[in-house]
């Protein structure tokens, strides 16, 4: 008899898992363990439900009661009242405005809109040329553009009338990609050098020899500067650099009198111009507005402070004594002092500072202001990241005989980068916020739009909604650029442990 | 055989300058000095030369003359026949007031949101998840300007707290919170009560003794003290006796409707309201995420550690996590109260006279001392930064770990 046979009963297939006891499993267990696992949580469970509850209730119905479609603050009330409704946003305002609040009064492409959409009066008024020529009575053209505004809607008015800003703004983004996304191709790096020269074309406009001619001069300097480091080493070729930079954008002979030929690029502009003759609308910077200013102004001073921060900080930790001294006294200076008095500088000292009777675009000083107050956080953000490499990586690149700039590219700053990325972005999102604050030197940044808003017959008193759809303008880009450094940090992590 | 090589000749050539290390670096210290020099000087000398042809010279006279402004808010006596000096001075407490109470509140919600952030509880982290990320993703000066308009726009007019007005004051009669801004009590010193006050400056020094004798008394013995309970007592009843048996000398001035606007008691101004919440609320989002990566970079085995000795979840935190956590907390937090500091010169979008107003404002503007306003402005500036930036460096040093 074998052993199986004593056995009375073998169970041959597996039973199935008994469900959990009820309060056990799912969204009950997670619920008990996380919202009541004690007395206190209950209650901050509770206080915190209600707490949403109130905001929502106090704000939802006022925000999805909004009028979208008024004239008016008046008008916007008086539909309220006729709705029968207690509170209601009227975002009627940003419904008008939002191309205001995005650029300010830079000027529409008044031909082309008319053109394209308002082909008809345009014939009736007398064609282009009566409309828009240079013997054009400015009054009627007023008239004309007004009425034409009225007529098309405010998204054609964006699409077409502000089509450089956003060209601007579209190439922008394309110029940044391959930078941000390393997957992307790396030949796409050619147009983000280029790119300064063309943003520059589209906003402010001109003669498109201007910005040509000037990257062409820095192009010629970089090659000379090349052409004669082959020869006589890296110190020839600075030289010679600054020698041909000097020779095409200043005066390398100040002190005779040249007839004027010097400084060259402006009559190379001028012949090329006269050659071909291709331009836009020149467009002045007190003209720039809206939250196109904080791009222009943001986006400048990111890519110029990030290399004058990392020399900055570099010079910091340099073992010359001057040098060292130089860079602890600029960066503690800028930092000791908030923004709004350096703008302040820029808008009312600066003119002090330079050569009697020079005078200087004001977007430009706003910009070389914050770029230099940005590049001073930065540079104290990656003197971190250097201070937090190891010795032995120092060590390291002198014993394979690398020079101070091969070994600072090599070895230490691609590491010490990767240490303050958070810190380098963080600088970034407050620079951007920190562009808010040139309404105080009379740009017209959004928040100075606010103002002028509030100031017309129509919308006075209107706050709320015009701070909100700015607050979440600026909360769109600075929370893409945080959730961009968590990317970029978990993509770094070299030690995954 | 001869194996000596012959020492370098000690020959200085003109090409050691820049291609011997050990000279290079003198060589390029001194072009840097020379091209720094040069450009100082060019900057001075258009100074000068503009200068020149304004008609303006250099001096700090003009800190003598009469200011002839008035500014509405002054914690010393002002008037518009004071010097400029004083207008600066004026300026400069009103800036540390906006500063410290912001530093205040700011800590307080700060260290709240940082540890609720960190709570299991999924409502009550998302909460101040939003917060903190509305806060910090948003510029400083639309704060500013929206708790500026709720103060200005959405509160009551004063004429509204007459009867049937619709609106009241809150706590018992004593606060009104209108747009003229908020009105609280103020408190009448009488007789007798310098002593009342010297009797609660002396108890708050006995609770600091006593924590340092139970803590003494502790280590000797093991024995412990009812520390916060004592205090407690000894904070509220030597003070509330005096004030009794001296026959109450404090007392309080509610503030009261009197023709169009509250009389009596303090007025605390809009703008130092608005600029003092938004500046908190902006700042304690920062320290927020300050204390949440604070309390993280201590290791989970320090916790497990001080459980395994038996040691409470709350005297843990106070006694390992917490001491532990300070040392990452402290730098940072003080470097944001010193960005509060500087942020504070925002006063500016709400009219409240801060330093940025009196000095870098209406007196530039009297004088047209650009040069000389800014440049005391940023003086001012500076040193308040240097120095709690100094304080900063002798707490770093203070709690460093010793590494032997």
């Amino acid at each position: 008899m074998s052993k199986q046979s004593s056995v009375a009963f073998v169970r041959r297939e597996m039973l199935p898992p008994a469900p959990p006891p009820p309060g056990q499993a799912g969204v009950l267990r997670w619920m008990r363990e996380n919202l009541f696992s004690s007395v206190t949580n209950t209650a901050l469970t509770i206080l915190s439900l209600y707490f949403i509850w109130s905001v929502l209730a106090s704000i939802m119905p006022w925000t999805l009661n909004g009028i979208w479609v008024a004239g008016s603050l008046t008008e916007c009330r008086e539909i309220r009242d006729a709705r029968g409704l207690e509170t209601a946003a009227c975002w009627a305002v940003i419904n008008e405005r939002w191309l205001q609040l995005l650029f300010g009064f830079y000027p529409t492409d008044d031909k082309l809109l008319s053109s394209l959409f308002y082909a008809e009066p345009l014939a009736t008024a007398g064609g282009l040329e009566a409309v828009f020529g240079a013997a054009s009575n400015a009054t009627d053209r007023i008239e004309f553009v007004g009425m034409m505004k009225g007529d098309l809607s405010n998204f054609t008015i964006f699409l077409f009338g502000y089509w450089r800003p956003l060209l601007a703004v579209a190439l922008l983004v394309v110029a940044v990609a391959p930078i941000l996304y390393s997957s992307l191709p790396r030949s796409l790096l050619f147009f983000s050098m280029l790119y300064p020269f063309v943003g520059v074309f589209l906003f402010w406009g001109g003669s498109i020899w201007g910005p040509m001619t000037v990257a062409i001069g820095l192009a010629a300097a970089f090659f000379i500067g090349r052409f004669f480091a082959k020869r006589f080493g890296l110190l020839g070729g600075g030289i010679a650099a600054v020698a041909a930079f000097i020779f095409i954008f200043l005066n390398p002979l100040p002190f005779i009198d040249h007839g004027g030929l010097f400084p060259l690029f402006p009559h190379v502009k001028d012949v090329l111009h006269s050659i071909i003759p291709f331009g836009l609308s020149a467009i002045p910077s007190d003209q720039f507005g809206g939250f196109m200013l904080a791009i222009i102004i943001g986006t400048s001073g990111i890519v110029l402070s990030l290399p004058i921060g990392i020399l900055l900080a570099l010079g910091r930790q340099s073992t010359m004594p001057f040098i060292r001294w130089v860079c602890v006294t600029f960066i503690e200076v800028i930092r000791g002092v908030p923004l709004i008095v350096w703008l302040f500088v820029a808008s009312t000292l600066l003119k002090y500072f330079l050569p009697p009777g020079s005078s200087f675009d004001a977007l430009l000083r706003v910009i070389i202001l914050v770029t230099l107050f940005a590049s001073a956080y930065i540079a104290e953000v990656v003197r971190g990241g250097l201070a937090a490499l190891p010795t032995g990586q120092y060590e390291a690149a002198d014993s394979l005989g690398l020079d101070y700039w091969k070994s600072m590219q090599l070895i230490v700053l691609p590491q010490a980068l990767k240490i303050s990325i958070p810190g380098i972005v963080n600088t970034f999102i407050g620079l951007f916020k920190d562009t808010t604050l040139v309404v105080f030197v009379g740009l017209r940044d959004p928040l100075g739009l606010t103002n002028a808003i509030r100031a017309t017959g129509e919308w006075n008193g209107i706050y709320w909604e015009l701070y909100i759809f700015v607050a979440l303008l600026f909360f769109t880009f600075c929370f893409f650029m945080s959730r961009y450094s968590m990317y970029l940090e978990r993509k770094l992590q070299t030690d995954r442990r | 055989m001869a194996d000596t090589t012959e020492m370098p000749q000690d020959k200085f050539r003109l090409s050691q300058l820049l291609y011997d290390a050990r000279y290079r670096s003198m060589t390029i210290q001194v072009v840097a000095a020379m091209l720094l020099m040069l450009s100082l000087a060019w900057l001075v000398d258009n100074t000068i030369q503009n200068l020149a042809a304004l008609g303006k010279d250099f001096s700090f006279s003009f800190l003598g003359t009469t200011a002839g402004y008035d500014i509405n808010q002054q914690l010393i006596p002002f008037t518009s026949q004071d010097t400029h000096a004083r207008a600066a001075l004026v300026g400069i407490l009103n800036t540390l007031l906006v500063a410290f109470l912001g530093c205040v509140l700011a800590t307080v919600i700060g260290v709240l949101a940082g540890v609720l952030r960190l709570s299991k509880n999924f409502v009550v982290s998302g909460i101040m998840t939003v917060y903190v990320e509305a806060m910090r993703n948003t510029p400083l000066l639309i704060w500013i300007l929206i708790v500026f308009a709720v103060m200005t726009e959405a509160t009551p007019q004063p004429r509204d707290f007459r009867e049937g007005g619709g609106a009241e004051m809150i706590l018992w009669d004593s606060v009104a919170i209108s747009n003229r801004g908020v009105f609280i009590p103020k408190p009448l010193w009488g007789e007798g009560s310098g002593l009342v006050v010297a009797v609660f400056l002396l108890s708050v020094g006995a609770i600091f003794a006593l924590r340092h004798f139970a803590r003494k008394r502790q280590e000797q013995t093991g024995a412990q003290l009812p520390v916060f309970r004592l205090s407690l007592a000894l904070f509220f009843l030597p003070a509330l006796l005096t004030y009794f048996v001296m026959g109450g000398p404090i007392t309080l001035e509610l503030p009261e409707l009197g023709g169009f606007n509250f009389d009596g008691g303090i007025q605390i101004r809009n703008s130092l309201i608005a600029l003092w919440l938004a500046l908190s609320l902006y700042t304690s989002a920062f320290i927020a995420e300050i204390v949440r990566s604070g309390i993280l970079s201590v290791s989970r085995g320090q916790t497990e550690a001080s459980f395994a000795l038996g040691m409470q979840p709350n005297r843990t935190m106070q006694l390992v996590i917490l001491p532990q956590a300070l040392r990452v907390i402290i730098p940072p937090l003080i470097s944001q109260f010193l960005n509060l500091t500087k942020n504070s010169s925002l006063a500016l979008a709400v009219g409240y006279m801060d330093v940025r107003s009196t000095l870098g404002g209406i007196t530039i503007n009297q004088t047209g001392r650009e040069i000389e306003g800014i440049l005391l402005l940023g003086s001012f500036y500076l040193i308040v930064s240097l120095i709690i930036s100094s304080f900063m460096n002798l707490y770093n040093s203070s709690v460093k770990l010793k590494e032997r």
